[in-house]
């Protein structure tokens, strides 16, 4: 296979496990299983984005050729289907819980968004399910689309949800508005700013797709789905929707072509599909096209922010106020309740001493795809108020953006934020230091004058982003709202000729964790990284786990570690009786148990094999056997953290903004595999970049279409666009899991576009640009001449 | 109906299919090689990418009736199970050049294509050869390393 075999450490860059498979293109995902007897699913969708349905005739489509059935949401109800949940509450100002708008897994009497889904055809081939979807006829009452936030908040607008006043989900705040509003009233300066943080759609390059049946041999419902967290979406097929009990629903996704938080959510597709499955005779598969994509796949972002910033006559940063309504579609999607809340306004003290925060939040309905977790949730919202708002004040201050960045640092760890998180480690200077110098920061003025020798304006922009993963401990987030356990589970097997499976709930969909799992398991036991395997993603094969998002895999990496130290325990007992000595004084050091009081040394294999003969100890006192299981709840949250600089050239003729040069100094504690990691930050500065410059989910205002709802309209990072990036790790152990990892997964979508606004401003000289900073933009400010 | 003779991947195969096959849903759903992968409608990502008569080709584009009596190489026939890796793929390995691994066939097949016609690319070549392949996990850095690396051995091979 040509792959790297061998004893790794933890932290070594070794080259990916799971490669061979993909790369001789054997990859299995879920759209490249066809099953005996396999039949196949097409929706009818909304072509509305508001109206009443008034009457749905599928008598037509029910007879034509192949079709087995046809679904629409009264045989949902009539079934007891339950709508699908939030899974975080979120209580108002007022006290009152949060309003979640009714959401069957096909529309019951009204359509919210262009794209939803109507009815449901079974049929025999692909091609008969899409052709008797397109004969269903629904007829509809056509109500207003209101797309916007503001439009949704406007006095008199229609309601998206007949029951649910004012569009408004909830109106939320955290943070002590006396202390900010009197640290305002006694402050030098105050800047303000309004922004609008892009819609975006996260496009993982496999779309959605589920395949799904009952099993007659194992009596199992089975569904494979492409999923961040099947374990996790077989509880809630099991105690939402009563699919089946948990016991008898096999979920399982197999390679998973991209996740970055869409693949995360509950979806009514699959919901469908999967109730449609037990009513007929044969496995029912539906694949997402790109279009369905675009329309269905839960979009990231959309927040208007208005952000204040006090400031006292040195520079400091005093108080900050933030304003915002996020516009979370016609629906409150899986975590589309904490994503503008818990994991967005708890980010504002970004990497500054800041006395008081206050946030107030408002998640509105909209005739629009529901929003929920992409790619940094709320993270990236934050950073982007934070690092705008602080440089349009070093800008109006007349202070240098990275002096006044310095002069307001968290200097003292741990440190409490007025909002919520306690910051475990960090050293954010070094990284700014690092960052400056990797850009050759000093040189700036020289390139920007080459630059304007040959016609173009160049701007220089630094973003300095913290934020939180790991995401636990279970307790704590279940008093801010959550409804289940944040633990991560891993069951260390060794077989009896000394290779090694380790079953996590934590999933991989790009991240590598065939590999670092299985360093974290070479490293511990002293063994070739080939003889490890790495099993996940299948429910039969893994009971317990929380998948992979926020960052996850380092608390799935610390239960693996702490699984492979009571393996190590074990076989120090048993060594203790093959020796002779006490347990006290066995040491196991680099894939060897010895002991200074015996010349007896035992090697891992060879303690594998001890422990399944079973012959060499005291079976009542040692059970035989080599397996161990770890549940890890992080104590704590952990905070990556990191200073972006960037250089960007305009040309003013085009309005083209080039990526000239793009620096990351990261804080990410240990990291697993240096290689991995900055594979992660280059696609996480990639979407950024992509979210700044040319990303955006635009809907007419008039029709409430998707504008921009496919590859050809919508704005893709293409390899020409973005340049190579110059990354470097200045480490500081996180003190909240064993391995003392931070997390990476995020990191890059969340500091790049404000460092890349803060460039074009810069080369502008203007005081805001919102994103996407597309050419048309820049041009007409370029026209204009200074505005903003 | 209609029926085509083809090779694929060094084989001679006959398929009957509807006449409306697209190419890609030939080699996935009749052939059964899901090494190609569809990641759009609109031609744009270039995961279904591969070779038609030795050129490169998104298989979504085509129909299967358009093989009909021509060479057909998907990411599958680049070597056998048991044998090494094509340099291509191995340079992508050694490059880090894939995560979620969906793309990464078109990656290879349009890599080769661009070797084949530029002895020695350079990255910005690479950059601009990629238009039509669509990436979301790696941010194409470690993608554009791996085809240049992969060119590079190509050339030098014995």
């Amino acid at each position: 296979m040509n792959l790297t075999a061998s004893r790794v450490k933890f932290g070594q860059s070794v080259k990916r496990q799971e490669d061979g498979r993909f790369l001789r293109g054997k990859g299995r995902y879920v759209d490249d299983m066809i099953l005996p007897g396999q039949l196949y699913a097409a929706f009818v969708r909304s072509p509305m984005a508001h109206a009443r349905i008034t009457g749905i005739d599928a008598d037509h489509a029910a007879s034509m050729p192949g079709v087995e059935r046809v679904l629409t949401a009264r045989d949902l109800v009539a079934a007891g289907l339950p709508p699908l949940p939030c899974g975080w509450a979120i209580t108002s100002r007022d006290g009152t819980p949060m309003k979640v708008g009714v959401r069957h897994a096909l529309a019951l009497d009204k359509v919210r968004y262009v794209g939803e889904p109507v009815a449901l055809v079974v049929a025999r081939t692909q091609a008969q399910a899409k052709d008797a979807a397109e004969a269903v006829i629904v007829d509809y009452d056509d109500l207003p689309a209101m797309v916007d936030v503001l439009d949704a908040m406007a006095e008199g607008a229609g309601l998206i949800h007949d029951e649910i006043d004012a569009n408004c989900a909830f109106d939320w705040e955290i943070g002590d508005a006396a202390a900010t509003e009197a640290a305002f009233a006694g402050a030098a300066h105050r800047i303000a700013l309004t922004l609008r943080n892009n819609r975006l759609v996260p496009n993982a390059i496999e779309p959605r797709a589920i395949n799904a049946g009952w099993d007659g041999s194992s009596e199992e419902l089975t569904v494979y789905m492409t999923h961040q967290n099947p374990i996790g979406m077989r509880m809630f097929y099991a105690a939402a929707f009563g699919l089946a009990a948990e016991h008898k629903l096999r979920m399982v996704s197999p390679d998973v072509g991209g996740g970055f938080g869409s693949k995360a959510h509950n979806y009514p597709e699959e919901v469908a599909v999967t109730f449609a499955a037990k009513l007929v005779d044969g496995p029912v598969k539906w694949t997402a096209d790109r279009s369905e994509a675009f329309l269905t796949d839960a979009h990231g972002r959309d927040h208007l922010t208005d952000v204040e910033l006090a400031l006292d006559g040195q520079g400091r940063f005093l108080a900050l106020r933030v304003d915002t309504r996020a516009n979370v579609g016609a629906y409150l999607s899986s975590s589309g309740s904490l994503v503008p809340t818990y994991m967005y306004a708890t980010m504002l003290s970004g990497q500054y001493a800041i006395p008081a925060i206050h946030a107030r939040v408002r998640a509105i309905y909209s005739s629009t795809c529901p929003v929920d977790a992409y790619r940094g949730a709320g993270r990236p919202e934050a950073a982007y108020v934070i690092e705008r708002i602080v440089d349009v004040a070093a800008r109006e201050l007349g202070i240098n953006p990275a002096e006044i960045r310095r002069r307001n640092f968290i200097r003292e760890f741990p440190y409490q934020t007025p909002v919520v998180y306690q910051y475990d480690s960090g050293d954010y200077e070094k990284s700014l230091d690092a960052a400056l110098e990797l850009a050759h920061y000093a040189g700036f003025a020289g390139r920007r004058a080459e630059s304007e020798r040959h016609g173009k304006l160049r701007g220089i922009g630094l973003a300095a982003y913290v934020e939180a993963c790991g995401i636990g401990p279970s307790a704590k987030l279940a008093k801010l709202g959550s409804g289940a356990g944040m633990w991560e589970s891993a069951e260390v097997r060794v077989h009896p000729i000394g290779t090694v499976e380790v079953l996590t709930g934590a999933h991989s969909h790009g991240q590598g964790h065939a590999t670092t799992f299985a360093q974290v398991v070479s490293d511990r036991f002293g063994i070739p990284i080939e003889n490890v395997s790495v099993i996940q993603g299948d429910t039969a094969r893994v009971q317990a786990g929380t998948g992979t998002y926020g960052s996850r895999a380092s608390v799935g990496m610390s239960a693996t570690l702490r699984a492979c130290d009571r393996i190590i325990d074990k076989g120090k007992r048993i060594a203790a009786h093959l020796m002779g000595v006490d347990y006290d004084a066995v040491e196991f050091d680099d894939g060897l148990f010895s002991s200074k009081d015996s010349n007896v040394t035992i090697a891992f294999a060879e303690m594998a094999y001890a422990a399944h003969a079973a012959a060499s100890f005291p079976t009542d006192e040692i059970e035989p056997g080599l397996v161990a299981t770890s549940f890890f709840d992080p104590p704590e949250f952990t905070y990556p953290a990191g200073v972006y600089v960037c250089e960007v050239e305009i040309d003013p003729d085009t309005g083209t903004v080039e990526v000239a040069s793009f620096c990351a100094a990261d804080d990410f504690g240990n990291v697993a595999n240096p290689m991995i990691v900055e594979g992660q930050v280059h696609g996480g500065v990639t979407q950024g970049i992509g979210q700044a410059l040319w990303e955006n989910a635009l809907y007419d205002a008039d029709t409430g279409q998707l504008m921009s709802a496919s590859f050809m309209d919508y704005g893709m990072p293409r390899a020409q666009g973005v340049p190579d990036y110059k990354l470097v790790f200045s480490g500081v152990p996180s003190p909240s899991n064993p391995l003392g990892m931070k997390g990476c997964g995020e990191a890059g979508a969340i500091g790049a576009p404000p460092a890349i606004i803060n460039a074009v401003c810069n080369a502008l000289d203007v005081r805001h640009v919102d994103m996407p900073a597309t050419p048309e933009k820049i041009w007409r400010l370029c026209r204009q001449g200074k505005a903003g | 109906m209609a029926t085509i003779s083809l090779e694929v991947n060094g084989k001679a195969r006959t398929l009957d299919l509807p006449d409306n096959t697209l190419l890609i849903h030939a080699l996935r759903d009749h052939l059964r090689l899901t090494g190609a992968h569809m990641g759009c409608d609109t031609s744009q990502c270039g995961a279904c990418t591969v070779h038609v008569d030795g050129m490169a080709m998104k298989s979504c584009a085509m129909l299967a009736v358009q093989a009909d009596g021509r060479r057909v190489t998907t990411v599958e026939g680049l070597a056998s199970d048991d044998a090494p890796l094509h340099p291509m793929q191995q340079a992508f390995h050694d490059n880090h050049g894939l995560q979620c691994g969906f793309c990464t066939p078109g990656m290879v097949m349009i890599g080769l294509d661009i070797a084949r016609r530029h002895a020695r690319p350079d990255p910005s070549t690479v950059r601009a050869e990629l238009e039509g392949n669509l990436c979301r996990c790696t941010g194409y850095q470690n993608i554009v390393a791996a085809i240049v690396d992969g060119a590079g051995r190509m050339e030098t091979r014995p």
